[in-house]
């Protein structure tokens, strides 16, 4: 039995038919090709498939494709090209806090979340905020350290347009 | 070689050369490469630790529609080898086959399957009829080889491939020993003699990409391998072995890969997905769960270490007995070698006149063990470092001072070097560069080490909280000597840039990044026109892979060589495009330079080598093999909170200063000793797999296996201190695997330091704690 869904991927309305236990990492993996989030655990234990849900991070893993019939998802595909990155993407990079990268995306998603409802995170707020997403590769200061990085610029970059 | 005055790439924080990709999500994994209609690869795995398999009924499996390919004992060749993906031939026992007619723990495989789609897969397995005779279990290492116990490999083809000691009918998978002197008599006539046995638990990896391989028929007949891999060479020549093939007949390609930390050095599952797709004549993609990756992966050799020091009153060394008891698992994967380890990793450390070494290696019904960050020197450090604690607090001295007295020095050799080899003698070495002592000296300094030891105010209980601190030294090697090989290749192309065919793999390190920052440094280029491709057996040269600490110090001396090589046939070009000798040649800014000043660049000399004159193409081949093994060197330090009243061990501030020799890529160092240390520190304080009685493990998920988040993250400092190695590519030595070794033991004697009391068995939970404390 398929469920047809429209959800709004990355900007673009998708109409899609899915399945009842179908998982939206599932959708966004195998039917739309967007590879960026990544399945480490499938049971919203890593973090590696978080996606934003109308701009709130949430384990892709665990969200039916069907629950996002009428909302908006971004991934890490949605925020920056090669040659314009994102400024958590550049912050990512000048901090080397990509290491194996594979945890990558859904650390720079869910700080994405926290920074869109909170531009100046204390260091604790960035802990809390991103301790549902493993890394085992750093010693997670880089990931730290970029995020308050791009924080600061993105709220630089918010100052800037204002008239 | 000699150091060169200053460096132009290396040394320099040099982006990573995948990072833009990586954080733009790109589809750079195994598991994004999946093409349309590819079929679902899934394993069956034993209920039993340890059983018979009487029967086994694919049949109703194999009409399923949708399912392709069934596999099972009974119609998979019996090939007997190692999954070890160590060189040949291995040191690792054959005591297995791609699927046997007994299985040895729970999670062992049974059956395997290809299905058009996972729910069809997970039908199929569940269609397996399997009748076991289920046996007795070995489930404790103490009892392994007592006399009547359950033989785990009693079949009669499991053999070791190299003259060493195996014998499975005693469940022993590898036996090493060796002296040096006469420990016994020094051990009569020592002042003080510790003693004590220290145990560390199973532990596993936990790369967040979990093991996946994409296995795919080509129109050629040979078989195209994309894998999670960290040995893409072993690889190749371990399935082609287990599938009865030449080499030719398979192509490993190595992606970007989620981590490996030694878990990938393992071909594990690259033989099932072969299969598959040889059968179904169809692309198969297997991925292990993270179940199945706790389970039936691989995990960090458990250990019971015993350890006994002798030494004088006026603190001269005596001697040390080293004596371990490893618990293997089911099957013999590095066995022998993580045991040798132990030794030859921490004994050279201080100048001990006399030394008994021996490790037992024996089977049990429980999950396998294999290669794992720090690879046997984790488990016998916290046991050295320890006792070496201990004496320095019976000796009245400062425990930094007893390490800086005893620790072998530059030009020092110890008999232990040459004595433990990879099951045979091993390759004598002195030492050509050693930063302990300013690592032990900025250590301390960095975490506040004088105005804390010793200083009673700083100790005051804060009601049931206790302060501690707490250190501990370390060395581990660079590659394996006389054993392992990195190869290299690099062509000039028209426009001045160079391709880099390495087979040396990247796991997410940097090599890719470190390697180009070598042959850049050579080439007088930057680091942008050096163009790398790494890890596919069609493609590049060969390389024994990441393990062993050797990337960095062998596969970049590899490189250096090749860049060299091509270097030399630039400047004959150049020497006639600027009537100059080509020796007086300088490479520097993309270009050939003469005395004068008179220059040209390395695209004019690309061009005219292969366009215009005497065309030919300017490359350079090289291979490189290690004489030695130059140990890093370094010293941690660690401060804790313990609460008394609940057990829990916080961890406040901890320090790491590294020896490397020339970090080739500071920024990468300081990460890969950041992200050891976090692991070390995980696996001290919380990680360890729970069995039930019958073997089956309790805790196989992230919400009950935990591992270190952001929340966590104690204070952390990373001190790199610059030596400089002279047979590593400019100075450099390893780097990746030392700082998992140093938490244990510095989390343990500063847990001491706060409380008076010795945690012997890791991890250091709040319930082992309280124990402690109430046996005082």
């Amino acid at each position: 039995m398929a469920i047809p869904i429209r959800v709004k991927v990355n900007g673009q309305v998708e109409a899609l038919e899915v399945a009842p236990d179908e998982s939206l990492l599932s959708m966004l993996r195998e039917r739309l090709d967007l590879t960026g989030a990544k399945e480490g655990c499938n049971e919203g234990e890593c973090g590696a498939c978080v996606v934003l849900l109308d701009g709130k991070a949430v384990n892709a893993c665990l969200v039916l494709a069907a629950e996002a019939d009428g909302h908006e998802v971004t991934t890490i595909e949605g925020l920056g090209r090669p040659g314009a990155l994102h400024p958590l993407q550049k912050a990512f990079l000048a901090h080397q806090a990509v290491q194996c990268g594979f945890c990558t995306p859904g650390m720079i998603m869910t700080a994405l979340s926290l920074l869109l409802e909170n531009p100046a995170p204390t260091e604790e707020e960035v802990r809390t905020a991103i301790s549902g997403n493993l890394c085992r590769c750093t010693g997670y200061r880089q990931i730290l350290d970029a995020v308050q990085a791009a924080a600061q610029e993105m709220r630089a970059g918010a100052q800037g347009r204002r008239p | 070689m000699t150091k060169p005055k200053s460096f132009r790439v290396v040394g320099k924080p040099v982006a990573k050369k995948d990072a833009p990709a990586l954080a733009l999500g790109a589809p750079l994994f195994c598991a994004d490469r999946v093409p349309p209609r590819c079929l679902v690869g899934r394993i069956l795995g034993s209920p039993h630790a340890h059983a018979r398999i009487r029967a086994i009924d694919i049949s109703a499996a194999e009409k399923l529609p949708g399912v392709h390919a069934v596999l099972c004992h009974t119609n998979v060749p019996r090939v007997m080898r190692t999954t070890a993906g160590q060189g040949a031939p291995e040191p690792s026992p054959y005591d297995f086959t791609t699927f046997d007619a007994k299985v040895r723990f729970v999670g062992d495989r049974v059956a395997a399957v290809a299905a058009e789609t996972a729910a069809i897969a997970e039908e199929a397995l569940r269609a397996i009829r399997v009748e076991y005779e289920v046996l007795e279990p070995v489930l404790d290492p103490r009892q392994a080889m007592k006399s009547g116990a359950p033989v785990i490999h009693d079949e009669p083809d499991a053999h070791a491939v190299i003259p060493v000691p195996y014998e499975p009918q005693r469940n022993l998978a590898s036996h090493v020993d060796t002296m040096v002197g006469e420990p016994d008599r020094a051990f009569r006539e020592a002042d003080i003699v510790l003693e004590g046995e220290f145990v560390t638990p199973y532990a596993q990896h936990t790369p967040i990409e979990t093991h996946c391989c994409l296995a795919e028929p080509l129109l050629d007949g040979r078989l195209r391998l994309t894998t999670s891999t960290q040995v893409p060479f072993h690889a190749r020549r371990i399935v082609a072995q287990a599938l009865e093939l030449p080499v030719s007949r398979i192509h490993v390609v190595k992606p970007r890969i989620g981590g490996g930390f030694g878990a990938k050095q393992e071909v594990l599952i690259e033989d099932v997905a072969a299969l598959l797709a040889q059968r179904s004549g169809r692309p198969v993609y297997l991925e292990l769960s993270r179940r199945e990756e706790f389970v039936s992966s691989r995990t960090r050799h458990s250990m019971v270490v015993g350890l006994k020091i002798g030494a004088q009153k006026n603190g001269e060394l005596a001697a040390v007995d080293l004596r371990v008891l490893s618990n293997t698992g089911a099957y013999g994967s590095h066995a022998l070698t993580v045991s040798c380890n132990c030794g030859s990793k921490v004994l050279p450390l201080y100048r001990w006149p006399h030394i008994r070494f021996t490790a037992d290696a024996v089977y049990t019904n429980l999950p396998v063990a294999g290669a794992y960050r720090g690879y046997g020197a984790t488990q016998a450090a916290f046991a050295m470092e320890s006792l070496m604690d201990e004496l320095a607090r019976r000796l009245g001295c400062d425990p930094i001072e007893l390490r800086l007295r005893h620790a072998i020095r530059k030009g020092e050799t110890s008999p232990i070097f040459r004595a433990l080899g990879e099951g045979s003698e091993g390759v004598e070495q002195s030492i050509g560069s050693t930063g302990l002592e300013r690592c032990l000296k900025l250590g301390a300094r960095a975490i506040g080490w004088k105005k804390k030891w010793g200083n009673a105010r700083w100790h005051a209980p804060q009601g049931a909280l206790r302060r501690g601190i707490g250190m501990c030294a370390l060395m581990q090697g660079s590659s394996i000597p006389q054993v392992d090989m990195g190869g290299a290749f690099l062509k000039l192309n028209e426009d001045g840039s160079f391709n880099l065919l390495v087979g040396a793999t990247d796991l997410g390190t940097g090599s890719d990044t470190v390697l180009a920052q070598v042959a850049a440094e050579v080439l007088g280029v930057n680091v942008e026109q050096i163009v790398v491709t790494s890890s596919d057996t069609d493609l590049t040269p060969f390389d024994v892979g990441a393990y062993a600490s050797s990337t960095t110090y062998l596969s970049g001396m590899a490189v250096r060589k090749a860049a060299e090589n091509a270097a030399a046939q630039i400047r004959k070009v150049a020497a006639r495009l600027l009537s100059a000798k080509a020796s007086e040649i300088r490479l520097e800014n993309g270009s050939a330079v003469a005395p004068g000043g008179k220059s040209v660049t390395l695209a004019r000399v690309a061009c005219h080598s292969l366009y215009e004159h005497d065309q030919h193409q300017i490359a350079g081949f090289a291979s490189h093999i290690s004489e030695k093994s130059p140990p890093p060197f370094s010293a941690h330090f660690a401060e804790v909170v313990v609460d008394t009243e609940t057990g829990l061990v916080k961890v406040e501030k901890y320090v790491a200063a590294v020896d490397c020799g020339t970090a080739i890529n500071p920024q990468l160092a300081e990460g890969q000793t950041e992200g050891a240390v976090l692991n070390g520190i995980s696996y001290a304080l919380c990680e360890e797999y729970l069995f039930t009685e019958q073997g089956r493990m309790r805790n196989d998920s992230f919400r009950e296996y935990k591992i270190f988040c952001t929340r966590d993250v104690p204070q952390l400092t990373t001190i790199l201190v610059p030596t400089y190695e002279p047979t590593g590519p400019f100075g450099a030595k390893s780097v990746s695997e030392i700082g998992i070794n140093g938490p244990m033991p510095a989390i343990s004697n500063a847990i001491f330091d706060a409380v008076g009391v010795r945690l012997r068995q890791a991890p250091f939970t709040p319930e082992r704690v309280l124990e402690a404390l109430r046996r005082g």
